[in-house]
């Protein structure tokens, strides 16, 4: 990797971020590793909708469906390994995180998919509007659904397990979360330099290009927001374990704002834009709620500030406009 | 007679009470340079975008590479060879000509669902598309962001997209618009080089550049064809001369 300006940006970040618990641990304040892990999962989270919304600017305004569909998946394989009653078609539930995150991916995967092949056929405004739709109805979905908790949601008792090590201490979760985020960041940068990368981000520049080429954009920005709902989907059972807790606020409209917004705070389209916004946002909701329970005003503010004064977000400002090859 | 590349038989569309193209036959032969010239709103825009696919026409039929691409959409059309460029340059802006043409490239290649490799160290696909861009002149340019081109430039890009999509004929939508004097002087030069390619159906304004390169000319007034022949035939026809070519013949 050629060592740019942007690329020691990104080191940095990822080396604070893993600095953090460690730091936490040896002071004895494992809040600090919670907070680190939240930041961590939020950036997975955003990384996925940074796929669809900042290479192939697909304004999604429903992946909070697919992050709590993802929450679900581990909330309800969780419970039925823990009282044994068989899920589906007899297969059982599951302790295990691996499994669970396997699931998590197909199951977010394939319900972005049908989701992306309707609201696709529609874009600008029409398409924030019908992705929104849609998550509202997985949203109400989930409260009237009484086997796993309505409204009130669903525990999980115990934190779900990763073979040899112990998922219970702070510091292991955060590393565990904190590698599948770096796998992400790698899936990320190697989409965004491939062939269909190129495709897709063609596809935001120029739709009329793309087609003029032969490649239909439709079939591009699909698979591009299945992934990007399958990655999403993974962080979510992540947020999950982290909270040992599923409930239908992980689906509302709210989290598909937060998602957007802690894209736009860290740089759309960018590598780390969706961890820098993570942390950005984190940050503030500590710091700031701390202060005060009116934290979102300023929040409100900061971000006024970012999309008036400096649109490439926190990345833009101290690595410069984006490089596209 | 060799098989026309193109052919447009009885193509009809209406925009409500407006026939915007009537009843419009036209063929592309091998080698040719055919020119469609016309006076404003006389539907030659309408006329392309239903040869693209972006429009649907409401009756007729448009063979291309011996097949009925009437129904096909934009993308399957592009795939089957037919290379086109724009009024307004349309490309892709953050990317640099060089990414362009790649894209181009891959499209060709039926490669775009390649999700790992990096295409800027993906050295065929790279010198596939600088062999282009060194066709229209733009190598020492490869490398900048599109959008920092000059407009002359994008049309140069945008034709060696086109190249390489190994287009069986190209459809060139004013590409003299916004030119100067000298850059209209040597995209004529190598549009003339460019009919051994494949024939292009030139849509353009400029009089000197269509008389220099066509083969054959039409002429569209009110969605209609009034007269298709050669150079000379062309600027002797009396209806010519009163609907459109005035002083410049």
């Amino acid at each position: 990797m050629i060592l740019t300006r942007e690329n020691l940006i990104n080191f940095i970040l990822a080396a604070m971020l893993l600095a953090v618990p460690f730091a936490a641990n040896a002071l004895g304040q494992p809040f600090y590793s919670t907070l680190a892990t939240r930041i961590a999962i939020l950036a997975l989270a955003a990384t996925g909708l940074n796929l669809a919304l900042g290479l192939g600017g697909l304004v999604s305004f429903g992946h909070a469906a697919f992050f709590g569909i993802g929450g679900y998946v581990a909330g309800i394989l969780a419970a039925h390994a823990f009282s044994g009653d068989p899920l589906l078609f007899g297969l059982s539930g599951s302790k295990q995180m691996w499994v669970i995150w396997i699931v998590a991916v197909i199951v977010s995967g394939l319900v972005g998919l049908a989701i992306g092949a309707i609201s696709l056929r529609t874009s600008g405004v029409y398409f924030i509007m019908i992705t929104l739709a849609f998550a509202q109805m997985v949203y109400y979905f989930a409260i009237s659904w009484p086997a796993y908790g309505g409204e009130d949601g669903l525990s999980i008792l115990v934190r779900n397990q990763f073979p040899g090590v112990n998922t219970m201490r702070p510091l292991t979760f955060f590393l565990i979360c904190y590698v599948v985020l770096l796998l992400a960041l790698s899936l990320f940068a190697l989409i965004r330099a491939s062939r269909f990368g190129t495709a897709l981000q063609a596809a935001r520049q120029n739709e009329v290009r793309v087609a003029t080429v032969g490649i239909q954009p439709y079939r591009i920005r699909l698979t591009g927001f299945a992934i990007s709902a399958a990655v999403t989907g993974l962080a979510g059972a992540l947020f999950a374990d982290l909270n040992r807790f599923v409930s239908p606020s992980m689906l509302s409209w709210h989290m598909s704002g937060e998602l957007i917004v802690l894209i736009i705070l860290g740089g759309t389209g960018r590598l780390f834009g969706p961890l820098a916004g993570a942390a950005l946002y984190v940050i503030f909701e500590f710091a700031l709620g701390g202060l005060t329970e009116r934290w979102q005003f300023f929040l409100g503010l900061i971000l006024l500030v970012v999309v008036l004064f400096a649109r490439g977000g926190l990345l833009g400002l101290l690595a410069g406009k984006a490089k596209h090859g | 007679m060799v098989e026309p590349v193109l052919q447009i038989s009885n193509l009809v569309k209406n925009f409500g009470a407006l026939r915007a193209t009537d009843g419009v036959t036209l063929d592309l032969r091998p080698g040719e340079i055919h020119a469609l010239i016309g006076p404003n709103g006389a539907g030659k825009s309408t006329l392309i975008h239903q040869i693209c696919g972006t429009l649907r026409q409401d009756s007729g039929s448009i063979r291309f590479a011996g097949q009925d691409i009437g129904s096909l959409g934009v993308a399957d059309r592009a795939r089957l060879g037919l290379g086109r460029t724009f009024q307004v340059s349309s490309i892709a802006p953050d990317f640099s000509g060089l990414r362009n043409v790649m894209l181009a490239v891959q499209a060709k290649q039926g490669s775009s669902f390649r999700f790992f490799k990096p295409v800027m160290r993906d050295m065929s696909l790279i010198n596939t598309a600088m062999a282009m861009l060194e066709r229209v002149g733009l190598t020492a340019r490869a490398r900048i962001p599109a959008a920092e081109l000059s407009h002359g430039e994008r049309r140069q890009l945008e034709i060696a997209m086109a190249l390489a999509l190994g287009s069986k004929a190209f459809l060139l939508d004013e590409p003299m618009a916004g030119m100067g004097p000298e850059g209209s002087k040597s995209l004529t030069r190598f549009l003339d080089t460019l009919r051994q390619e494949a024939p292009i159906l030139l849509v353009e304004h400029d009089m000197d550049a269509v008389f220099a390169l066509a083969d054959r000319i039409s002429v569209l007034v009110y969605g209609r064809i009034i007269a298709t022949g050669t150079v000379e035939e062309i600027r002797r026809d009396p209806t010519v001369r009163t609907a459109y070519l005035g002083d410049h013949a």
